[in-house]
């Protein structure tokens, strides 16, 4: 049995669905994060789970236990805010000490855990610093050694690097994983970052407008995204519309490709996802080899980048498709007609909306 | 060549300061005329009264217990009204703070309302409300056929503390609800997360948060009601009075005149350490919340509770503050016989019995003379501090700033009191001229000027000036055609300001306005003091008269100045 389980959870605000019938499993242990961009209810799911907010249907079980009737104080859970809030009228040390005051542990204890807790995010020395004094990514260390220190059956983190700037975003982000991976605790992870989401998360669920569209390991979900919004919200462009055939090929725009498997019934709409970067220069001239899937073009762009070329083919179409090519390959200069192959797991198919 | 390149020119900086000086001057002349040389004579008085130094005065307020009774009545009166005010003001602030409802906004213009009231005015309210003669008495001698009124409230402590707790109501939700509405919730929602119960969060995190802005907002009201002079001198009758009130009887009805300077200079006293212990407080309050939690999170009242303690608050304001100024008004048009508007006509009338020498409408034009002098010669001399404050970052101005405040640190009582000893005489003799009225309200009303006006100059930068320097404007030019129109609004608040307090002003007036020549508040005072219908109804009329005025005022204030930022 899964450890936190949510039943069809809803909630609404002014008519407006902010969770719409969600349910989730977290195995102990598990880091899950949801994914999604701003609005779509995932902070509200996890107020949800915290108890700061009731839901209007559906259930949240964690270990066996509905959790409707315990106040958010009793969870034993614990929640890191997207700002931190950290109390400003206590200094480090009296705000990581703050949840185990209030479970009344023994003086000496408490001395000894907060100790423990700034050697473990790396603030020794730091105890009797006002927070207002902390700079952007101490208070971030403060506000996760103060969810941690209480041993939380269940750690929320609310974008808990979303205030901070780009570069000490990624600093952080390594530190934050180690710390939670070295602990084992379960946690949730809220983020519109995807890059947070595949570092951090054993499984990563994608909300869209108070919905989960799909919940899978970070590296299947990259390999597989169940549909167009997951697709385009992990940032992939390249949608061709088409249609299964009698043979179990596709017909596109960018001619038959081999359907590789999937289990639609014919005739049917689909789109092909074609990844970036599973595409290379067709060295070879002549008609298409048997299981050999060309796409020819114009080349819109082409930009060197160092590592790769940045390549934009217009299709027959008039759609214009994006490639990362790699930084050897010779690409044709812009307005030049050009033919790339592309590898079988460079395909995806998924319905039509 | 060195010289040459040297930007600071001795020639120019020369003009500047001497530019600077004689900004400074006009508020420094004015303060020392009309502030500190009052306020010496009252030293003098009360130290040396016939001229040689003597202490025979300050000896017997010591020793008599009379006058140590006036101390301790004074001070729990307010610590007690302090109390009430804010037992029954925080809720308010609570649900101002978390709450987003309809018609918000409005109720907030509303509730500080009775606050900008001239006192004369809020104690004629409740005495239209239940008085002896009031709405609430005269509704339960008509219905049970009594023939005595059943609430006796007037002349007792009960009156005096529920017009105090009318009056300070919105300074604890100004300043409470304020703080509260910054309070991040998700700071609670931490500590709730951590194991801290709803009443443990309040205690460990919210209220010590609120603290320190529960603390200013309490001095205040507390500072507000030590001086508070027309409710207790109105509603307390003969049995009850402040350091205020004694000073007043002292001069104007035992003529004790270095008896009240003694007593002066003990109000001065505490008023200044109360006034100093709030901005100490003030400066506090600021560097303890986060300068990031300014947003706003405030959410609709959804649940059953929610709205039962909303629902509860807005009813509870409606009665408290509006039941007062309701009756005042129905008081004013309800006779014997019915509806009328019999008092306002007798507002135009001057009877052979009447207590004036002339009819009650004078009254009207003299306070509207005497405002539009006030707020004409407020705002020459705010300007010129708040222009001299602005552009001077040195130790001058910082020790320049509180001083201009000065006389919002002192009792308008005291004030008056020193004008009458001081400005009646050669060298300056000026008993029998009509400035008198309007010089003493210019002292009460040209700080409220520089607390509006000076945020917004000082918004503007410095380089804002350089350039239309450079574009070739004359110091003049530049103050006409680029700061002028950046602080207009500010202007306006202040002079709406200036004219308000002008208007209503009267713990100075009743001490130094002539008896041909009286004011609003003065003749309401009058007329409250005298028996009969016909007085009790005009001074009805004439409060509502006052207190729309005031409340206008006040409501064009809150127009112009919403979205931005003043100082209280």
């Amino acid at each position: 049995m899964a450890l936190l389980e949510l039943r069809h959870i809803s909630k609404t605000f002014n008519h407006h669905r902010a969770v719409d019938d969600v349910s989730i499993d977290l195995e102990d242990g598990h880091i899950l994060c949801l994914l999604g961009p701003s609005g779509c209810g995932k902070t509200t799911l996890l107020r949800i789970i915290a108890g700061l907010e009731r839901s209007d249907e559906g259930t949240v079980y964690f270990d066996g236990h509905d959790m409707a009737a315990v106040e958010p104080h009793r969870r034993n859970f614990s929640m890191m805010f997207q700002e931190f809030a950290l109390f400003p009228h206590m200094d480090v040390v009296g705000n990581i000490t703050f949840g185990l005051k209030m479970q009344k542990q023994p003086r000496k204890e408490i001395l000894q855990r907060s100790k423990e807790m700034l050697a473990l995010v790396g603030l020794d020395g730091y105890g009797t610093r006002n927070v207002s004094e902390l700079s952007g990514g101490e208070r971030q260390r403060v506000a996760l050694a103060r969810s941690l220190a209480t041993h939380p059956r269940l750690v929320l983190l609310d974008e808990p690097l979303g205030s901070l700037d780009r570069a000490l975003r990624e600093r952080l982000l390594l530190d934050l994983r180690n710390i939670l991976k070295t602990l084992g605790v379960t946690a949730i992870f809220v983020t519109h970052d995807q890059t947070e989401a595949y570092a951090i998360g054993d499984i990563i669920a994608v909300m869209n407008r108070g919905k989960i569209e799909q919940i899978d390991s970070p590296e299947k979900l990259y390999d597989r995204p169940a549909n167009v919004r997951v697709a385009r919200f992990l940032g992939f462009h390249n949608l061709v519309e088409g249609c299964t055939t009698a043979e179990g090929t596709i017909d596109t725009a960018l001619g038959i490709l081999p359907a590789g498997d999937h289990d639609f019934p014919q005739q049917t709409r689909v789109i092909v996802l074609i990844r970036p970067d599973g595409a290379r220069v067709r060295d070879e001239s002549g008609p298409a080899q048997p299981g050999e899937i060309v796409v020819s073009g114009t080349v819109k762009d082409c930009l060197f980048k160092g590592r790769n070329y940045h390549l934009e083919l217009q299709i027959e179409n008039g759609q214009a498709l994006v490639f990362e090519l790699s930084g050897e390959s010779r690409p044709s200069p812009a307005g030049s007609s050009m033919e790339l192959v592309l590898s079988k797991r460079a395909c995806v198919i998924m319905p039509a909306e | 060549m060195d010289r040459v390149l040297d930007n600071n020119c001795p020639a120019v900086n020369r003009s500047t300061n001497r530019y600077r000086i004689g900004i400074a001057g006009v508020p420094l002349v004015f303060l020392a005329v009309f502030y500190f040389y009052p306020l010496i004579k009252i030293f003098t008085l009360s130290f040396m009264p016939e001229g040689v130094p003597e202490l025979g005065e300050l000896k017997k307020l010591i020793s008599t217990s009379f006058y140590i009774r006036t101390l301790w009545f004074t001070t729990w009166q307010a610590a007690l009204s302090t109390i009430l005010t804010l037992i029954v003001a925080l809720p308010g602030a609570y649900i101002f703070a978390r709450y987003r409802f309809t018609g918000k906004n409005l109720l907030q213009s509303f509730t500080a309302i009775p606050f900008v009231l001239p006192s004369v005015v809020v104690a004629a309210a409740f005495h239209a409300l239940l008085g002896p003669n009031g709405i609430v008495n005269s509704w339960l001698m008509d219905s049970f056929d009594l023939t005595v009124p059943p609430i006796r409230l007037n002349h007792t402590i009960w009156f005096i503390l529920m017009a105090h707790v009318f009056y300070n109501y919105t300074v604890i939700i100004r300043i409470v609800g304020g703080a509260w509405a910054r309070l991040q919730p998700s700071l609670s929602e931490a500590a709730r997360m951590l194991g801290a119960s709803s009443w443990k969060t309040f205690r460990e995190i919210t209220f010590p948060l609120l603290f320190p802005s529960i603390c200013a907002a309490s001095l205040l009201v507390f500072i507000f009601c030590f001086s508070s002079f027309g409710v207790i001198l109105i509603l307390g009758g003969p049995r009850y009075a402040t350091i205020e009130v004694e000073i007043y009887r002292q001069a104007v009805h035992i003529f004790n005149l270095p008896m009240a300077a003694a007593l002066s200079l003990v109000q001065i006293c505490f008023t200044f350490v109360f006034m100093w212990v709030y901005t100490w407080l003030q400066r506090r309050t600021t560097f303890t919340l986060y300068p990031e939690s300014r947003k706003v999170t405030q959410r609709k009242p959804s649940t059953r509770k929610d709205r039962i303690i909303v629902g509860t608050n807005i009813i509870a304001m409606a009665v408290l503050l509006g039941s007062p100024l309701a009756a005042l008004v129905a008081q004013s048009v309800s006779t014997k016989q019915g509806f009328s508007l019999v008092y306002y006509r007798a507002l135009f009338e001057n009877p052979e019995q009447s207590i004036f020498y002339i009819p009650p409408v004078e009254a009207i034009a003299y306070s509207i003379g005497f405002a539009l002098t006030a707020l004409v010669l407020s705002l020459i001399i705010g300007l010129c501090a708040a222009t001299f404050l602005a552009q001077n970052k040195s130790r001058a101005a910082s020790l320049l700033d509180p001083l201009f405040m000065l006389p919002l640190a002192t009792s308008a009582v005291t004030l008056g009191f020193g004008y009458i000893i001081a400005l009646d005489k050669p060298p300056l003799n000026l008993r029998t001229s009509i400035m008198l009225v309007p010089l003493a309200h210019t002292l009460v009303a040209y700080p409220f000027v520089v607390r509006s006006v000076l945020p917004a100059l000082r918004s503007i930068p410095a380089n804002l000036r350089e350039s239309a320097a450079m574009l070739g404007a004359s110091s003049v030019q530049t103050w006409m055609h680029v700061v002028m129109p950046i602080v207009r609004r500010s202007v306006i608040v202040g002079a709406v300001f200036a004219f308000t307090i002008s208007i209503g002003e009267f713990g100075a007036t009743v001490f130094v306005a002539r008896p041909q020549t009286p004011t609003m508040p003065l003749a309401i005072y009058r007329f409250l003091g005298q028996p009969g219908a016909l007085n009790y109804g005009q001074a009805m009329a004439m409060s509502t008269v006052l207190m729309l005025a005031t409340a206008l005022g006040f409501l064009l204030l809150e127009r112009i100045r919403s979205g931005q930022e003043g100082e209280f």
